[in-house]
């Protein structure tokens, strides 16, 4: 049995407007967390990784974030990956208006 | 102030079509992210958590009204209605679209503006004094030789890939607003036996992750010797600055590691010969700046009325007794005006806002605005018998907030909200403790306390120079505030001693109601500062304060 792996999704920006996206399990990216890939393997988290490294026209910066699953869909674990599915806390502007 | 002439004009343009052929082939495919990257930091393009960031810089601070008003147009064009600025007399834009930005750099070079040099291993945004050309207690004008500093750390074609970033302050008074010692370079305007002005040099300042007070390395340096004795400087960092380690690149640690004594004679040696290469077009140059800083025609009027006002409303008494300084123009008074309503976000000022304040630089101001490293907006030209009609439109604008230098003008850095950097979030911290300090309508008694927060250990927040700094962390998933006591950023500059144990963003307000409450108990006297009672009573008594159960128990088993 190998190591305990936090379930991810895959995340980044997108390149024109810059704001949070995630990769879904049919190979676009999406603005709502719950609509991601729960990757819950590190070997397929890996090659799924890649897929999205391999399209920067669209995604800058990806990278695996932790995550678990909810009613519906993942949902993040970490502070800093909650804000960016929402925005800033100063004012209703970003996702948690607009999507 | 300083007209771009052609030879500005056309490398500002020269660098929009250039960017806007990069942001092109980045989307075209022809550039990846990693080329493409550092292109756009050059030009002070960021990615941050939920959009673009564009830094422009606001030279010295110095902005005039067209220039205001152009920066209002960008905030409700291309971003949502506003602008913030920032403790490095910035402005930042936190929702532009990558395909707009070329138009937005188009807009600032249409009114000398640019966002060059805003991020990048470089010579950043020259700071000054935002009090420069006003001051009651200045030497001169700082901002010729900031803008001297401008032209030549603007693609210096030697010292665009330094080691690291790299700061300059420049202050021509004796009381230093622009925290000079926390630089890379602090330029502090003296003067030598026979009373020629000339620059205290200081170097190796700097707060973030090791937070060190500059050292002098030269007491006296003649005006005339300024370019090239910074240009010795920065080519010994440029050799000499670690480049293995990210964390050691800074001047601070090439000037801890190897000495303030060696870096000297290196920086003597250089400049020994540099020196004979400025045959003096830098001072010829240096004249004809000075020729757009001349003083403004100030007028002599009288200032019953504004007495007068002062005794009818006590609003504007409160106002004018909390956001003047002196000026050191007979009549006049500096007008500094509070980005820091109570419960709003630091810095940040909507387009409406900015224009208010640029109509009010026009009618009253003499044409002259300044961004401060302490986010707000200052009007440094203003007769007393305007007074009581500024404020009135201040007022209308909301911005009459009556706070400078109180409890509630709280520097604070974007934080978790928008940095990608950020460990924590800063702005609800400062916004949370500016409206219980309202709600307990004390700021006025507790008087001068400087609070600053920093989302992260890089320190834009300034929080080691802040009376009270706070700094956000990441503490196993969870924000986790640390606070320091007895910084200070002005001449006396001292790095804050850590309190103790972080506290939870829900416990981290209390916390400091409690420091502030405690202080108003341990002051000799109204007039002892928090600072100088701090400075008096050194730690003990203010850690007993925020920790009151650990002090309860020490008491306890002692008995």
């Amino acid at each position: 049995m190998s190591r305990h792996f936090t379930p991810k999704v895959i995340t980044a920006n997108d390149l024109m407007l810059g704001d949070a996206i995630w990769l879904t399990e049919d190979d676009r990216w999406t603005r709502d967390i719950a609509q991601a890939e729960l990757i819950e393997d590190e070997a397929h988290a890996t090659i799924r990784l890649l897929l999205a490294q391999a399209r920067p026209e669209i995604a800058v910066g990806p990278y695996l974030a932790d995550a678990k699953p909810g009613a519906a869909g993942p949902q993040p674990i970490h502070f800093r990956e909650a804000f960016r599915t929402r925005g800033p806390s100063n004012y209703a502007h970003g996702k948690q208006v607009e999507v | 102030m300083y007209v771009y002439n052609d030879f500005d004009e056309a490398f500002v343009r020269e660098r929009v079509a250039q960017f806007r052929d990069q942001v092109e082939r980045r989307v075209s495919g022809a550039l990846t992210e990693d080329e493409f990257k550092p292109l756009r930091l050059m030009n002070g393009l960021y990615l941050q958590l939920h959009a673009y960031m564009l830094r422009v810089a606001v030279p010295y601070g110095t902005l005039n009204p067209v220039q205001m008003r152009q920066l209002a147009y960008l905030a409700e064009t291309y971003d949502k209605g506003y602008g913030h600025f920032t403790t490095r007399q910035n402005i930042q834009y936190n929702w532009p679209k990558l395909a707009d930005v070329p138009d937005m750099l188009e807009a600032l070079a249409d009114v000398g503006m640019h966002a060059i040099q805003t991020s990048g291993n470089t010579i950043r945004n020259v700071t000054a004094d935002h009090f420069a050309g006003a001051a009651a207690d200045e030497i001169e004008d700082p901002r010729p030789v900031a803008e001297l500093l401008r032209q030549w750390s603007t693609d210096h074609p030697e010292f665009q890939f330094l080691p690291r970033k790299f700061k300059i302050a420049v202050t021509g008074s004796p009381t230093d607003r622009a925290v000079t010692k926390a630089h890379d370079i602090g330029l502090r305007m003296v003067r030598d036996a026979s009373g020629a002005p000339g620059f205290e040099v200081i170097v190796g300042g700097g707060l973030g992750r090791t937070p060190m007070v500059g050292k002098v390395l030269r007491a006296f340096l003649p005006k005339a010797d300024l370019l090239p004795y910074c240009d010795a400087i920065v080519s010994v960092y440029n050799l000499l600055g670690r480049r293995d380690n990210k964390y050691k690149a800074r001047i601070k640690i090439t000037v801890h590691e190897n000495g303030i004594d060696t870096i000297r004679s290196l920086v003597e040696a250089k400049f020994a010969e540099l020196r004979p290469a400025f045959s003096g077009f830098d001072q010829q140059l240096l004249t004809q700046i000075e020729g757009h800083f001349a003083p403004p025609a100030f007028r002599s009027a009288p200032t019953d009325s504004y007495e007068a006002a002062r005794l009818a409303n006590p609003a504007f008494r409160s106002w004018s007794d909390t956001n003047l300084s002196a000026h050191k123009a007979e009549g006049y008074a500096i007008v500094s005006i509070s980005i820091k309503k109570h419960g709003a976000t630091p810095g940040d000022a909507t387009a409406d806002q900015m224009r208010v304040m640029a109509d009010l630089a026009e009618r009253f101001g003499h044409g002259e605005l300044r961004i401060s490293h302490e986010q707000n907006v200052i009007l440094p030209h203003v007769h007393k018998s305007d007074l009581a009609a500024v404020y009135a439109a201040l007022r209308e604008a909301d911005l009459a907030t009556a706070n400078i230098g109180l409890v509630s003008d709280i520097i604070a850095c974007p934080g978790m909200d928008y940095c990608a950097l950020a460990t924590a979030r800063s702005i609800p911290v400062a916004q949370e403790i500016a409206t219980r300090f309202e709600e307990l309508k004390l700021e006025h008694e507790v008087g001068p306390l400087k609070i600053k927060i920093s989302g992260c250990i890089n320190a834009c927040g300034h929080h080691h120079v802040g009376h009270i700094g706070i700094l956000g962390l990441d503490r196993a998933g969870v924000e986790n505030y640390q606070i320091t006591l007895g910084g200070d950023g002005s001449e006396d500059a001292t790095i804050g001693e850590r309190a103790g144990p972080g506290f939870s963003a829900d416990e981290i307000v209390p916390a400091i109601e409690r420091l502030v409450l405690g202080y108003l108990d341990l002051r000799t006297a109204p007039d002892e500062t928090f600072l100088q009672t701090y400075r008096r009573l050194g730690m003990e008594p203010f850690k007993a304060l925020l920790y009151p159960t650990s002090a309860a128990e020490e008491k306890a088993n002692a008995a």
